[in-house]
């Protein structure tokens, strides 16, 4: 045994990397002049202390729990879906048609149609790809950023060209109707006597993606495809020689990694804008890449990976809203979490391991 | 003094900073940042002339994500900031549900377009077209090729609208003129994109173009210094940007958003909402930029020509027809 036990792996490694990033954050703050513990106390007290704070950091985290989702499939199948942020605007095609051209009774109906249809459409964007990769061998990495390119000018195009109401210089669709427009949590949590996440963009959208994960959990650990997926990221010439197709793992794995991206769609554009702005993505799909690598590509690591950002965002904007730290700041300082849970995994990985062994050894000699 | 109590200082005093100090105005910066070297930009120099005047202060946010748009208004309004002063169209859809939640404060938007304006809105458009016109006739005049060029932003109907006006104005210098047209991109990186601009803008002179107009923000600063480095002449767009490159740009097509921000700072309270502030030629909302650095390369009879339409359009004689009439431009395709 040369591993470190597993709840050092799961939560100690995170959790050391977390503390870095803080302390290196702190550093540039300082650096800047302003205080950083008045700034980690404006953060929390933004995001965590008041229930529209709260709002905005669980719609943030429901978008990073979809793409987060979707990269983690993907990876399980050793795929590396960069391709999450044009899944995700096709995803918001997908739910703009469905809530503008079908006439919607009631929001749950809509919710189920538009989901749909954003599912669709995010795992038609992500077959392209796959089937590239399967057929032609043409990389999933190199394909997937493409098509995020292709994905941004199909979507400018429409929403120029087709959606957008004359006279109206934003390239945005109308206002989706009413029926369609999904309840928020002040909606739902609200009383007259407590009011409750004040015009806070999360919505019932976060149950679907809570949805997701325990669907993702039972289809990689619980079923027979999950079991294939996983055979086949680990080792091909296995899979193969056992008699699984590669085609067909590489093809249903990233179809179902560009459904999860496509449903992200569903929270930012019917839940949140209620109409398909050309910039409704705005990098999840790519946070989605650090949210699985620092959730281990686990749908629980994934959920608390997604909090985390989701926290960093809002708390972004609370530092941006009230004190002078620049917006270019607040993003070294997101960038920062990412570096060092995501990318330098390693760095503190091992010399942990290297410190339990030498622990064990110890215990042992002894 | 505990950890814990100078924990609870920092917060306090940090609360008062936030809370108290708010009857002053606020600025929502669009996506892409204060310091864009263009259209943010200029409403940052407003607001600095209207702070540097009054020495009052103000608030403002550079927006990272779409659903800030709608948390900065209310934030801000709930703290008591008054007016609102946001610029960018795409902030106009969530001003137009945000502003009747909060009847009491007052809204600005530049460049935004609502069906209905609520009463405590007031948006201000500005006439780009009529603007652009004018260079347009310049660009004609001064070019001995023949052919002049657009370089746009991303392919956004308002940067169509930029492009619409200048064909015009080019077309009635010089009827038989030829009218080089690119977009940067589709996506938002197209506003700051230098290095592409370049590129098109010597692929624009390899067709002939010896006069370019960029309306493309900060992808435009590439397009000007390719225009000096090659030697052929360039328009620039929003600020005045003649200094950039003296003697070899043109003119630039002045939008004056610096004004419209710094007027509706200084009226406060009392500013006037529940319309559209049209801002054109007449009221120097756009204009030519004229200065020591472009003097060599204005003739007279460019000066004649443009100072004659000038008048002729603010009289209403003469008719720059708006690329958002009918979605289209009589004298350019997209």
């Amino acid at each position: 045994m040369d591993k470190m036990p597993k709840w050092a792996d799961a939560i100690l490694v995170p959790l050391i990397s977390l503390l870095l990033a803080a302390i290196l954050s702190a550093l540039v703050i300082l650096a800047i002049g302003e205080d950083p513990r008045a700034a980690f106390k404006l953060m929390v007290d933004g995001a965590l202390m008041r229930s529209a704070g709260w709002g905005y950091t669980l719609y943030y985290a429901t978008n990073f729990i979809f793409t987060g989702l979707a990269v983690s499939v993907a990876f399980h199948a050793r795929m590396f879906n960069i391709g999450g942020e044009g899944q995700a605007m096709l995803g918001g095609l997908g739910v703009a048609l469905a809530c503008l051209f079908i006439p919607w009774p009631h929001w749950t109906l809509a919710l189920l149609g538009s989901a749909t249809l954003a599912a669709l459409f995010g795992a038609a964007w992500a077959f392209i790809p796959a089937y590239l990769q399967a057929k032609r061998g043409s990389h999933v990495v190199i394909t997937t950023i493409m098509f995020n390119y292709i994905a941004f000018s199909v979507l400018g195009y429409i929403l120029v060209n087709v959606l957008r109401p004359p006279g109206a210089g934003d390239p945005a669709s109308v206002r989706f109707p009413e029926a369609t427009n999904l309840p928020t949590f002040q909606d739902m949590f609200s009383t007259t006597a407590n009011p409750m996440f004040r015009s806070a963009p999360a919505n019932v959208t976060f149950f679907l993606a809570l949805a997701a994960c325990v669907f993702v959990y039972y289809l990689i650990w619980r079923t027979r495809l999950g079991y294939e997926i996983r055979h086949f990221g680990h080792s091909q010439t296995a899979a193969l020689y056992a008699g699984t197709s590669g085609v067909r793992i590489t093809v249903i794995a990233m179809l179902i990694s560009g459904a999860l991206a496509g449903l992200m769609a569903v929270n930012t554009t019917q839940g949140e804008a209620e109409r398909l702005i050309l910039n409704s993505t705005e990098g999840a799909g790519f946070i989605g890449i650090a949210v699985a690598l620092m959730g281990r590509n686990h749908p629980f690591g994934v959920l608390l990976a997604a909090l985390l950002f989701g926290f960093l965002y809002q708390g972004g904007a609370e530092l941006a809203l009230w004190t002078n730290i620049p917006s270019q700041l607040i993003i070294v300082i997101q960038a920062l979490v990412i570096l060092f849970t995501g990318a330098l995994d390693n760095m503190v990985r091992m010399p942990l391991e290297k410190l339990f062994l030498a622990l064990r050894k110890n215990k042992e000699a002894l | 003094m505990t950890l814990m109590q100078k924990f609870l200082g920092a917060a306090a005093t940090l609360a008062l900073t936030a809370g108290a100090a708010l009857a002053e105005p606020a600025l929502i910066y669009d996506l892409g940042g204060k310091f864009d070297k263009s259209f943010n930009e200029a409403a940052y120099n407003g607001a600095k002339k209207w702070a540097d005047e009054t020495g009052a202060t103000y608030r403002d946010i550079e927006l990272q994500s779409e659903a800030q748009r709608e948390q900065a208004l209310r934030r801000f309004a709930e703290a008591g900031a008054n007016p609102v002063v946001t610029t960018g169209f795409a902030i106009a859809s969530s001003l137009e549900e945000v502003a009747k939640d909060y009847p009491d404060t007052k809204f600005v938007n530049i460049d935004g377009w609502m069906a209905e304006v609520p009463p405590n809105v007031q948006l201000i458009a500005f006439q780009e077209h009529q603007g652009s016109y004018l260079v347009g006739m310049m660009a004609a005049m001064a070019s001995k090729s023949g052919t002049v060029g657009f370089i746009g932003g991303m392919d956004v109907p308002l940067i169509r609208h930029f492009g619409c006006g200048f064909a015009q104005g080019a077309k009635a210098a010089n009827a038989d003129i030829k009218i080089v047209a690119n977009m940067t991109g589709t996506t938002p990186t197209a506003w700051n994109d230098p290095v592409k601009g370049s590129e098109l803008a010597k692929a624009q002179i390899s067709q002939g173009a010896d006069v370019i107009y960029a309306a493309a923000g900060g992808t435009g600063v590439g397009v000007l210094q390719t225009a000096a480095d090659e030697g052929i002449l360039s328009i620039g767009v929003d600020s005045n940007q003649n200094h950039l490159h003296p003697g070899k740009v043109l003119t630039s097509m002045l939008k004056r958003v610096d004004v419209a921000v710094y007027n509706a700072m200084k009226a406060g309270a009392d500013l006037e909402t529940g319309g559209t502030t049209v801002l054109g030629l007449a009221d120097d909302g756009v204009g030519v930029a004229m200065d020591e650095n472009n003097a060599a390369l204005v003739t007279d009879e460019m000066k004649a020509a443009v100072d004659d339409a000038r008048a002729k359009i603010i009289s209403g004689d003469l008719n720059v027809v708006s690329y958002y009439t009918d979605d289209s431009c009589p004298v350019l395709d997209f």
